[in-house]
């Protein structure tokens, strides 16, 4: 990748009309294979017997914590959650931090892959809400508090999406950048304190995506139950 | 000649420009909002663990409106569809 692109998007090894296969798509199906083969090899001999292998310790830390802390941020069960934010969270972790991996460039640092991770989450947000409360009283939400405001909810959904996608991608495309302007200037020492750097911002970054998708998306499910738990009291309707 | 010269100036400046302030407001909010969690932390260490997540999450809110002005900035540099169009037309 070369300083004066701005997203591995531009880097095109194969084109055949309008089918492209760029740097992208590479180190995507890179990183999926990665993860994919990893887990595998992993659970290939699963026993209940005490020693634990590490790799399936590092495995089942990574579950609890993501369990931990959805049911910290939803005060749900993290069940039905697990499998969307987890596969975001891992997917965009991993990603992160292979970027200390010479001639590797993340797939985040591109504006189409956190796109279409933003959309997933614009997409997962009215799909759990739909799923835990019903159409009619999600699209109700959207009115409340009085119909005026129906203008604002929906600005506000697409806006927090392309926040999502543009803060995810300023961040690893900056940490990129960076180190390449450094290399440039100061080739030794200071490129490597910035890598790091870019770590730390990466692992920060994976969790902070992982941990708004979470919070939108129980946004759109949590009204109903404090409906519910008002209900149960004799006089909650009068403090609505 | 004289559009790219022109044209150039006007991309330097304004990406420095965009840079520099677009990152004093959001350096100022997120120096109160971390003064405003350590003085909490120091209050109630107990809750150390819910105050730091929601301080991350609030960070990256307050920080987006930085990077939306790095995105720009990186955007008048490197990839100025300006630029372009005057370097297309005087090539050709």
């Amino acid at each position: 990748m070369d300083i004066k692109d701005i997203t591995p998007d531009q880097v095109v090894f194969w084109e055949w009309g309008f089918a492209h296969l760029n740097l992208t798509i590479v180190v995507t199906w890179a990183v999926m294979a990665l993860m994919i083969l990893g887990a595998w090899l992993i659970t290939r001999r699963l026993t209940s017997e005490l020693p634990l292998s590490r790799w399936e310790n590092l495995l089942e830390i990574l579950v609890k914590g993501m369990e931990n802390e959805i049911r910290e941020v939803s005060r749900q069960s993290p069940r039905p959650y697990l499998p969307f934010v987890g596969t975001l969270f891992l997917f965009i972790l991993l990603s992160n931090i292979l970027n200390v991996v010479p001639g590797y460039t993340a797939p985040t640092a591109s504006l189409s892959t956190t796109a279409a991770l933003a959309i997933c989450v614009f997409v997962a947000v009215p799909a759990y809400g739909i799923r835990s409360s019903g159409l009619a009283e999600y699209l109700k939400q959207y009115i409340r508090p009085t119909v005026i405001m129906l203008p604002f909810n929906i600005m506000g959904e697409l806006s927090r999406t392309l926040a999502l996608a543009v803060r995810l991608f300023g961040n690893l495309m900056s940490a990129g950048k960076i180190v390449a302007i450094l290399l440039a200037l100061t080739p030794f020492v200071f490129p490597v304190i910035m890598n790091a750097l870019g770590l730390l911002t990466g692992v920060i970054q994976a969790y902070i995506f992982a941990i708004l998708a979470m919070v939108y998306i129980a946004s759109g499910t949590r009204a109903r139950q404090e409906r519910k738990k008002k209900q149960t009291t004799p006089d909650g309707e009068k403090g609505e | 000649m004289e559009g790219i010269s022109l044209i150039g100036m006007a991309s330097v400046l304004s990406a420095g420009l965009t840079i520099g302030i677009g990152a004093i407001g959001p350096a100022i909010g997120e120096g109160r909002a971390v003064a405003q969690a350590l003085s909490s932390i120091a209050q109630q260490p107990d809750e150390m663990n819910s105050i730091t997540r929601t301080l991350f999450v609030g960070l990256a809110m307050i920080e987006s409106t930085a990077i939306y002005a790095f995105v720009v900035s990186m955007i008048i540099i490197f990839a100025n569809p300006f630029w372009d169009y005057v370097v297309a037309n005087a090539g050709g």
